[in-house]
């Protein structure tokens, strides 16, 4: 007995929480539950993310997520920087789809701004944006196949992705964290040789997809570990805050590209996948859907790309080309005053989402006038859709929280900012 | 449509709103603190109004002598396709808000990081402890007089 | 001519150790602690196109006990960093530190309140490879130069001394120093 209440103030706040959920911790060696910890260190957590399971003999009764092992503190540092230092940030927050965010961080200080881009800028932003939800979903897939046992998914799909990371690597010189929008525009063309490699990629696309469809789709093991497992009710969903493929598979049919429309996506024709059954299953038909869409986006907007200008006429706002900074004074006096000082937006506050892949990722920005913002909050998906796991392990088995992490998909860069 | 709703608020209650503003094209009104868990129940459950998505909830540190601080709540409907902006401003002796969670279960966890990160409190939330930080760390990190590279040692590293 | 001479940089000594280093260095079997963004290039250079298993890494283990090489990708936060030790602590002897990217080497371009500035600080590291994330294909030579080391061991002459190597984007890897 005194044992026991000894040990209570050493008790730490999570296995209090635990507590909380209708069951009690006791030292009984009798007792069949016990608390496991699959740490931040495991295969199958898609990145470091902690869960404390209550379990009861194989079954979960209980579950608390812990996160915060890769908080960099993104918010303090942007209050430190300017809105241009700030771009290369954007781009580790959801690091499976950078050019995304770098889309949604200029969209947002253009609008806090009063920036208008001009009409081929936001046509390739478009065709970065879907290139950038292909190559996040072609992961989400081929990571979801490797957690329930289909590991010949994984290294298909990353043989995709390195197509379209080839495309990237010519667009803006790096593979992968690109930093390629500016505020006001992009920072270089977007030339034929990128159309080639994109019409060339799109092409062999749908007959990939296919013959992972033919491995997966009838697959009984799949279908069994993956059916009726992590259900989530549509209301709930949406009491929780959901957003992105887990809303849309719970029924819910909200895309911020057809609700509050950002960029051309006005101009182009597509289609919102739903589904109603909402357990892991319907998740992962969303997405092998939503990469056909998105290819469907792609092949509109590369017909459709309009010749002109990719950066507003607006030199002080807009970082001049680097031949000109070197050779001429007006240029290198805004080059001077843009990168220490900052663009001048109005004192305000905006918030700007945007339809990434893993649901609504937006930023919150309070401006005081001058060239750093002094509040930026980063308004993250994968965080709120790891809110709903407790709801959704409970009652499964410990094989299932497996399954139930790929289909919510969560990228830790972006969950602890 | 951003009228309309300041004319339902405006005539539903008319003593706790402090203060509106459009900036954009977004619409963000100031209400006291005592009175937010009204204000959200009616949001979420009025027919026209219909805010059912929580979108986000965050705390700003304005740094001036009265009101430091400002919880934020953005909201969105999925019928109406509009978001809106709340905003209540705390002292800073005693940063204290009511929760809103009976309103939203989805406002658990953005409420536990405003607490982590500003040590604003939420009255009644089920489960209020530090979201990113270790849980015994003493500190508020976004709060404007916390240096940027932190204190030192005020996480111990493990010995080499 | 007595018996220490012979224990050490003798004939029979450096061709024991000559065919030791040669196993360990061709059968690396590295720990993944994939972090953040630089897991991702990881787990590249072990899909088909970079192939990590043709030099010797054929399975990225994840328990500990049965690696050689750990390959800390990504940035190390506080919080983590008892969590990153504690996995280094469970290897086995002899094990070597690979920190891959700008944030594991030096904290990267996070200068904040909860990013350690380097691993090691808390952690001896053999190979430092430098990017923000390195290609793959930086990751590999990294990979080669941990075997030179390797072959260059002492392993029954003098087991715990061992040289740091660094690692730029263009050049060649220099030598810089000795840790405990």
């Amino acid at each position: 007995m005194s044992a026991r209440t000894a040990e209570e103030p050493r008790k730490s706040q999570i296995l209090v929480a635990l507590e909380d959920q209708d069951t009690t911790v006791s030292l009984d060696p009798l007792e069949n539950e016990m608390v496991l910890n699959m740490g931040p260190q495991h295969p199958a957590t898609h990145g470091v993310l902690r869960l404390l399971v209550r379990l009861d003999g194989e079954t979960v009764t209980g579950c608390v997520p812990e996160l915060g092992y890769l908080h960099r503190g993104y918010e303090k540092i942007a209050e430190n920087c300017t809105y241009h230092e700030f771009i290369p940030h954007t781009d580790r927050l959801d690091y499976l789809s950078p050019l995304s965010n770098n889309v949604a961080y200029a969209l947002a200080v253009e609008k806090l701004a009063g920036i208008e881009v001009p009409k081929r800028a936001q046509y390739v932003r478009v065709l970065c944006c879907e290139m950038a939800r292909i190559a996040s979903h072609l992961v989400a897939v081929g990571t979801m196949g490797m957690d329930v046992g289909a590991l010949t998914a994984l290294l298909w799909m990353f043989r995709e992705r390195e197509k379209l990371v080839d495309i990237f690597d010519v667009l803006c010189g790096a593979r992968f964290t690109t930093s390629y929008t500016r505020i006001g525009g992009l920072m270089q063309d977007w030339t034929s040789q990128c159309t080639e490699m994109l019409k060339q990629f799109l092409t062999e696309f749908n007959d990939d997809l296919a013959e992972v469809e033919k491995l997966l789709y009838t697959n009984k093991i799949f279908i069994d570990r993956c059916e009726n497992v992590g259900c989530i009710s549509r209301d709930d969903a949406i009491a929780l805050g959901m957003t992105g493929p887990i809303l849309r598979a719970a029924g819910v049919p909200r895309d911020l590209r057809r609700d509050c429309p950002y960029l051309v996506y006005p101009d182009l024709d597509f289609e919102v996948i739903t589904f109603t059954e909402s357990d892991v299953l319907a998740r992962f038909y969303v997405r092998m859907e939503e990469m056909k869409q998105s290819a469907v986006i792609l092949r509109q907007a590369v017909e459709k790309l309009p010749e002109g200008p990719i950066n507003v006429n607006d030199t002080k706002r807009v970082l001049p080309k680097k031949e000109r900074t070197y050779t001429r004074m007006e240029e290198l006096i805004h080059d001077f005053m843009l990168i220490n000082l900052g663009i001048d937006p109005p004192v305000g506050e905006i918030y700007q989402g945007i339809e990434s892949s893993r649901g609504e990722f937006g930023f919150y920005i309070v401006s005081d006038g001058t060239g750093q913002p002094w509040r930026m909050k980063i308004r993250s998906p994968s965080m709120i859709n790891l809110s709903a796991l407790p709801t959704m392990v409970k009652g499964g088995m410990v094989s299932d929280i497996v399954a139930i992490i790929g289909s919510i998909d969560p990228v830790m860069g972006e969950a602890d900012k | 449509m951003n009228q309309l709703i300041l004319e339902k608020l405006k005539v539903r209650f008319p003593k706790s709103i402090e203060g509106s503003d459009e900036f954009r094209g977004d619409l963000s009104v100031r209400f006291r603190s005592e009175d937010i868990v009204k204000v959200c129940q009616f949001l979420r459950d009025d027919s026209d109004l219909n805010f059912d998505l929580i979108v986000d909830i965050c705390g700003v540190d304005m740094y001036r002598p009265e009101g430091r601080f400002e919880v934020v709540y953005h909201l969105y409907s999925i019928r109406n396709k509009k978001y809106i902006r709340l905003k209540v401003s705390l002292n800073e002796e005693k940063p204290v808000v009511d929760s809103v969670t009976s309103v939203w279960s989805g406002a658990n966890w953005h409420e536990r990081e405003t607490f982590d990160m500003y040590g604003i409190e939420f009255r009644g939330h089920p489960d209020l402890r530090r979201m990113y930080m270790p849980e015994d760390y003493e500190h508020y990190p976004l709060r404007k007089d916390f240096p940027l590279m932190g204190i030192p040692d005020s996480i111990p590293l493990p010995r080499k | 001519m007595g018996l220490g001479n012979m224990l050490s940089d003798g004939f029979l000594t450096t061709r024991l150790d000559e065919v030791i280093n040669w196993a360990r260095k061709n059968s690396l079997w590295p720990m993944p602690m994939g972090i953040s963004c630089c897991a991702i290039e990881m787990m590249a250079t072990a899909s088909p196109r970079f192939d990590i298993s043709r030099f010797g890494s054929e399975v990225m283990r994840f328990t500990p006990r049965q690696c050689d090489v750990m390959i800390v990708a990504g940035t190390v936060t506080y919080k983590m960093a008892r969590v990153v030790r504690k996995i280094y602590d469970q290897m086995p002897d002899p094990k070597w530190v690979i920190s891959m990217g700008a944030c594991a080497s030096s904290g990267g371009m996070f200068r904040s309140y909860s990013v350690v500035q380097g691993i090691d600080l808390f952690m001896p590291v053999d190979v430092y490879v430098a990017g923000c994330p390195p290609r793959p294909e930086n990751l590999l030579r990294s990979l080669l130069e941990l075997q030179k080391k390797i072959e260059s061991d002492r392993t029954i002459g003098d087991l715990l001394r061992r040289e740091k190597i660094f690692i730029p984007e263009n050049g060649p890897a220099e030598r810089v120093g000795t840790i405990s």
